[in-house]
């Protein structure tokens, strides 16, 4: 067993990533959202026609569609012309970290993603700008037949899987920034998994932002065929400037009946960056979809990974964690609908404010007519640390549905002087007393998180990860 | 000098009350104090004024260890320098694993990381001596212990701790009889010349399984009688009604 000797609160740290490299672009476009730059990524990517027409089809839907009412601020935060949509330093992703250019690598390597952690991984991506600048999976892996690419690459090479999944889960219609999404999207993962095929180890992708007043709008799509098995991790970083940047993801999940899905974000961006993202699944019957989505960074986050129960006895569960330090708003939560019977769902949602830092928690719980028997429990805890931080609940639960079981609790709780005054009179100091009970915190959910990437956990947010005795 | 912790003419309130009013005491090492006293006496505040509590105000007086003016330290420096207090409630710290806390603690009493398994050998033993089971240290650190298992776990920590000092508050409360006599039976293993033990106590009956050198009563903030093991007796037979008409 390991205990921890020091802890680093993921609050009120240093943001070690916040540096920008001087990277020559191979590929961009002038500032602003136009049709031009649509007509400019097709040609680049030789992309079919349906695709063009997709992506023109989603930018008139973004210039047409609203904010969502609920949604609070970012109305006049920022000026969508002041983006630029689509720069790349490299011309396509290298199969062999040796063929990464060196300049990136530097960067890579600055950011920790060193080579030997790869070994731990079926696969490594790593996104920078707007394209991959290193996909690649394990032979033995790829053998079994699982497809780990950009998602630009899986269009090319499957076209037929692609299409018949692609914004179906997440149609451009659904939000604005899933339509910012649609008309814009490179990079990003295309995986999949063969029927009863068990992807045994992780396959994480690294997204970093290195140009300024830019816009990523990575796309990730992961089916999970009939009774298999996959756990994909993303990181991200950018660094620190004067301006805003713009990360509007979309992420799509089938997961197939009796397959599991286990889809681990840690998000650490820079305090420029607003993360805009819409991720859901699609749970065939006695499937399970998980999602450990952990927002320790953005200067706003905008983020609830949902999972859509439409198979008999599906299950998805959320474990949301969100730190909130000075200058972040972490608009984080989670929605569980449930549309087919006997089906259950649970979301676990701890956040954390510090700093003046504000986070909200916003979830849905939606029981459909047909949708007898199903459980759904739901637990968010909030900590905040001083007088100056902010935290909200914002929860919604709509049941239609006969037989349903719905659990909800929330906590709001803050470092008492009592915990302090306790672990002090045992020699800690202070700031150690007060990490420890922020990681003890959220412990249950930081446990959930892959052991084998303790050591780019720890770095990314401040965390030690607690073993067990004996 | 230096073998000695000493309160001199120590007043303490919290808020507005002041609960202490010129308490003056002085513990040897290899010694084992008592102090007793009916509720609302000022045994907490002593407690926590020892410890540094912030939330008790000293106004006058001061407290000694080996010579020296604690004060002014915080709660952790004071830790560090070998003072302990068992605590009358100890709180809980959920997510928190006790054997991890109980590590940390004993770095930073050490000033220095310990050997794991040196830390492991060192906490089965005093476990053991405990009666306490081996996943007791791998739950968070008195999240659903019972009144009985918070008590045991403040003692473990003494054993693990080694002060040189201890102020045990009230630990005989919410102890049912066998629970209270192992854990007197782990602190009369740590008794010896080389630590001074204060226990603050309502009732005598902890005084039953380790015999104080000394016995003071308090009283309204203030000592108003010492003497003997024989004290406490009396104490417990006559009760407090007993000083108070005497005064």
């Amino acid at each position: 067993m390991s205990a921890p000797t020091s802890t680093e609160l993921p609050i009120g740290r240093e943001y070690k990533e916040g540096f920008h490299d001087d990277l020559k672009v191979v590929k961009s476009v002038p500032k602003g959202l136009s049709h031009d730059v649509v007509d400019y990524m097709c040609d680049v990517k030789g992309e079919p026609d349906w695709m063009r027409q997709f992506r023109h089809r989603s930018l008139d839907l973004f210039m047409k569609q609203g904010l969502p009412a609920w949604l609070p601020g970012l109305r006049d935060e920022f000026n969508y012309d002041e983006f630029t949509y689509y720069v790349s330093p490299v011309d396509k992703p290298a199969r062999r970290w040796e063929d990464v250019p060196a300049e990136i690598r530097r960067t890579y390597d600055k950011l920790g993603i060193a080579k030997e952690e790869q070994k731990l991984l079926g696969g490594l991506g790593a996104q920078i700008d707007s394209e991959m600048a290193y996909h690649n999976i394990q032979e033995s892996l790829a053998k079994k037949g699982i497809v780990f690419l950009s998602c630009d690459e899986g269009l090319k090479q499957y076209p037929d899987i692609f299409r018949a999944h692609f914004a179906k889960c997440i149609p451009p219609e659904d939000n604005k920034f899933a339509a910012l999404n649609s008309a814009f999207w490179s990079g990003g993962s295309f995986v999949y998994i063969p029927k009863g095929v068990k992807c045994d180890v992780p396959l994480s992708v690294y997204f970093r932002i290195n140009a300024e007043q830019f816009g990523q709008f990575e796309r990730t799509l992961i089916i999970c065929e009939d009774d298999s098995f996959c756990h994909y991790v993303e990181g991200c970083s950018a660094p620190i400037y004067t301006t805003n940047s713009l990360h509007a993801a979309v992420v799509e999940i089938y997961v197939k009946e009796r397959a599991r899905c286990r889809y681990t974000t840690i998000q650490n961006w820079s305090t420029d960056v607003y993360n805009l993202v819409t991720k859901r699944s699609f749970i065939s019957a006695k499937g399970v979809m998980e999602w450990v989505d952990g927002n320790l960074g953005s200067k706003r986050t905008v983020k609830y990974p949902s999972c859509y129960m439409i198979g008999e006895g599906a299950h998805g569960e959320v474990l949301s964690l969100a730190s909130a330090d000075k200058g972040m708003w972490q608009d984080a939560g989670a929605k569980l609908v449930f549309l087919a019977p006997n089906c259950s769902g649970r979301i676990n949602s701890k956040s954390i404010s510090g700093h003046g830092g504000r986070s909200s928690y916003r979830g849905l719980v939606q029981v459909a007519k047909n949708a007898t028997g199903c459980r759904a429990q739901v637990n968010c805890d909030a900590l905040i640390l001083d007088p100056q931080s902010r935290s909200d609940t914002y929860p919604t639960m709509e049941i239609d549905g006969d037989l349903a079981t719905v659990e909800h609790e929330a906590t709001v709780s803050s470092v008492s002087d009592e915990q302090l005054f306790y672990l002090t009179s045992r020699g800690i100091k202070e700031e150690d007393a007060t990490s420890m009970i922020v990681n003890g915190f959220i412990e249950p959910i930081v446990k959930e998180l892959p052991m084998e990437f303790a050591v780019e956990i720890n770095r990314l947010i401040g965390l030690q990860m607690e073993g067990s005795v004996g | 000098m230096t073998d000695k912790f000493e309160i001199v003419d120590l007043h303490a309130r919290i808020e507005e009350r002041e609960l202490l009013k010129g308490l003056t005491l002085t513990v040897r090492k290899g010694e084992v104090h008592a102090i007793m006293g009916p509720n609302g006496s000022g045994k907490s505040t002593l407690a926590n004024a020892i410890m540094g509590n912030p939330k008790y105000t000293v106004t006058q007086g001061q407290i000694l260890l080996k010579g020296e003016d604690i004060l002014p330290l915080s709660t952790d420096e004071r830790a560090r320098k070998g003072l302990f207090l068992a605590f009358q409630y100890p709180c809980e710290v959920p997510g928190v694993r006790t054997a991890n806390f109980l590590k940390l603690a004993c770095n930073a009493r050490a000033g220095k990381e310990l050997d794991t398994m040196e830390f492991y050998d060192k906490l089965q033993q005093k476990m053991k001596v405990l009666d306490i089971e081996e996943k007791f240290v791998r739950r968070y650190l008195n999240e659903g212990f019972s009144g009985g298992e918070k008590k045991r776990n403040e003692i473990l920590q003494m054993l693990m701790l080694e002060p040189e000092f201890a102020v045990l508050d009230e630990t005989d409360s919410g102890l049912d009889i066998d629970a209270l006599r192992i854990v007197c039976e782990g602190v009369n293993k740590l008794r010896g010349p080389d630590i001074g033990i204060l226990i603050i106590t309502h009732y005598e009956r902890m005084l039953r399984y380790i015999t104080p050198d000394y016995v003071h009563i308090l009283l309204e903030g203030r000592i108003v009688k010492s003497g003997g093991p024989e004290l406490a007796a009396h104490l417990e037979q006559y009760g407090y009604d007993w000083i108070t008409k005497d005064k």
